[in-house]
């Protein structure tokens, strides 16, 4: 059974697309790795993969080896370089499966109906051959329909053998941003958590706020507040709320480091640096493309805020076993 | 070898479905689905315990797909507003349309949610809280104003906050439901709202619309290449299924700072945006509209944002996109009524 060297598994689960689950799952799966733990991450998206474009890893394949598939490689167990701001660092190994790897063109249209659907995520979870893992991030689609249902059946199957790590369902990680449209469709992601008996770690409270890069005026874009509210209507813990940072988009997108202008404090941190962005962020760019995701990842505003959000999941998660 | 998937598209756009049998039990893996032509003879379905009954069930055209046709053929208009992302302004947009649509007091607009786990289309019009009636003539939509009617299954739920835990098979004959029992009466615009994705819900719209016809679909993403992606997907879908691409919109494009009038590109559009994407395809680009926090602010209070903003650059935007909408389907004269 692929999934019995896996210790931890964590869903990331929304009712609403486009909230961030994707982006969520990648900076939990990077602040798992910086943190020293060894993480794996399925994106169960067969309809909009968006894991090999968050990660950088789009033109990758996935290989077929005697009993399964191995998933695709981010970075292997190693230790950063130290650098101006940060001593040296051991850093977990943290690899992706996604259909997107398995597409012959990044364009083409997966349309399938529920069943097929149904079988594919089974696949995914019998068939991957997982390395030893501290943590397994699940990123799903929106809604609460053939991808969900499966994935519970298989999951709960699967965690309740004798051979599987005990408490290896962990829970769920649910995200929403805070305007009411948002939080009416999340509230049913967190019924539907109840129904199935999953465990719900947190919620998370994704582009609360954008702060102007001129004037540093904070905009409640999205307005403000209804994660924290919601989270605790329905009893459970609220982890955080995350801004809006374009430097994550620039990290994302074109891989430039993300830098911001000086005095810019994020949780006591002093982020900012002498090298100031222009109004776009593409002061550098260039150079970058060879450095690791996750080390760059450490200048993101967004990083001191997630440190804090994966330190209380570990700690609670580790409590439980 | 790597495992790759050549030919991602294993559904046969142009078969006539044929009536869902009643099943015994749920679809098993690969099932060819229990409307298809193969239904109880593929390979997939040896030991199903349904193999009998879809074998047996008579083959050939729905026989409710003239239904629909003829329940819609009081609908001069019908729309698909589409995108492969979630969250990118799908039901903002639709609501917007008809909204758009509906100040022109000679029109009536019906807007249909299809998004059965998710469905905004409610909230975003202010009639969350009202429930179904049903007539002799059908289901009665919910009406906004007077002439902007709405359907969507968060009418039907006990609970609004219940969570719909259903399957493809199961949602499907809602929509099919939907698109048979609701008594639109008379219409000149039907905005049909989609959940993300290219899976069940878009291929059922699809084959029961076919025989209904359908103007063509309106695309929504956001700037950044994330969406995009997801996008292209679905221009490849419509592509395969034979849906007319009426345009593709831009949301959320640029910010301005309420503070200091700063524009920022908050969802980047580091490979070119909509605009380019459209110009790659071969697609008109309808518009971009920019980010205003004060459009959520109107959708979570189920206010029309037209209305209540009716100078803000986002609003003539959007004014400006569904002039353009309807001159693409081929609407002669002011749509919104104005001139």
């Amino acid at each position: 059974m692929p999934l019995e060297n896996i210790q931890n598994i964590v869903l990331v689960l929304s009712g609403k697309g486009g909230v961030g689950k994707s982006s969520i799952t990648t900076q939990l799966a990077l602040t798992l790795s910086l943190q020293g733990h060894s993480v794996g991450v399925l994106d169960i998206d067969l309809t909009g993969p968006s894991i090999p474009r968050f990660f950088g890893i789009e033109e990758k394949k996935v290989r077929q080896a005697p009993g399964g598939w191995i998933p695709v490689p981010v970075h292997d167990a190693q230790t950063l370089a130290p650098q101006a701001r940060y001593t040296a660092k051991d850093i977990g190994a943290l690899s992706c499966m996604s259909l997107g790897f398995i597409l012959a063109s990044r364009g083409d249209a997966v349309i399938w109906r529920g069943p097929k659907k149904t079988a594919m995520v089974r696949q995914f979870l019998t068939d991957v051959l997982w390395p030893p893992l501290d943590f397994l991030l699940i990123d799903t689609p929106p809604g609460t329909s053939d991808e969900h249902i499966s994935l519970l059946e298989t999951l709960l199957k699967q965690t309740s053998l004798p051979s599987a790590p005990p408490n290896q369902l962990a829970g769920a990680v649910v995200v929403t941003t805070p305007q009411a449209i948002s939080i009416s469709d999340v509230k049913k992601e967190l019924n539907f958590c109840k129904k199935t008996g999953i465990r719900v770690l947190g919620v998370v409270e994704n582009m609360a706020g954008f702060v102007c890069p001129n004037c540093s005026e904070c905009t409640n874009v999205f307005s403000k507040g209804g994660g924290e509210v919601m989270a605790s209507d329905f009893e459970v813990p609220f982890l955080g709320s995350v801004p809006i940072d374009p430097a994550f988009v620039m990290l994302i997108e074109e891989g430039a480091r993300p830098v911001y202008p000086k005095g810019t404090v994020v949780e006591g941190r002093e982020v900012g640096s002498e090298r100031v962005a222009d109004a776009n962020g593409t002061a550098n760019a260039n150079g970058a493309a060879k450095e690791l995701l996750v080390d760059k990842y450490r200048d993101c505003s967004l990083f001191p805020l997630f440190d804090g959000i994966v330190g209380r999941l570990v700690a609670d998660v580790h409590s439980r076993n | 070898m790597a495992p790759s998937l050549e030919e991602p598209t294993q559904v046969d756009f142009d078969a006539p479905l044929k009536a869902a049998p009643k099943l015994v039990a749920p679809e098993p893996e690969h099932c060819p689905g229990p409307e298809s032509q193969a239904a109880g003879t593929a390979d997939s379905c040896a030991g199903c315990p349904n193999q009998a009954i879809c074998a047996s069930a008579p083959k050939g055209p729905d026989p409710d797909i003239p239904l629909i046709t003829a329940r819609l053929s009081s609908i001069t208009h019908k729309l698909l507003v589409l995108s492969g992302k979630g969250g990118v302004g799908k039901s903002t947009f639709s609501t917007m349309l008809a909204h758009g649509f509906a100040s022109n007091p000679d029109h009536t607009v019906g807007v249909m949610d299809t998004d059965i786990c998710g469905p905004s289309i409610p909230k975003m019009m202010g009639v969350e809280d009202e429930s179904i009636h049903v007539t002799g003539e059908g289901m009665e939509p919910v009406w906004v104003t007077g002439n902007l009617g709405v359907m969507s299954v968060q009418f039907m739920l006990p609970n609004r906050d219940d969570a719909v835990i259903w399957r493809g098979a199961k949602k499907n004959g809602l929509i099919k439901k939907f698109l048979m029992e609701v008594a639109w009466g008379e219409l000149d615009f039907l905005v049909v709202d989609t959940p993300p994705g290219t899976s069940d819900e878009h291929l059922s719209v699809n084959s029961y619309l076919k025989g209904a016809g359908v103007d063509g679909a309106v695309l929504v993403t956001t700037p950044q290449e994330v969406s995009l992606l997801d996008v292209r997907k679905e221009i490849d879908f419509c592509r395969k299924a034979g849906i007319r691409i009426i345009g593709i919109v831009e949301n959320m494009s640029g910010f301005v700072c309420p503070g200091c009038k700063h524009e920022s590109q908050i969802f980047r559009a580091s490979t070119g945006g909509a605009r380019k994407l459209a110009l790659e395809e071969g697609i008109p680009f309808l518009g971009a509209v920019p980010l205003d926090p004060r459009i959520g602010m109107a959708c979570d209070f189920g206010e029309s944002f037209l209305d209540a903003f009716p100078d803000s650059p986002a609003c003539v935007a959007i004014r400006g996109v569904v002039r353009r909408v309807a001159k693409e389907m081929g609407i002669a004269g002011d749509v919104l009524g104005e001139s």
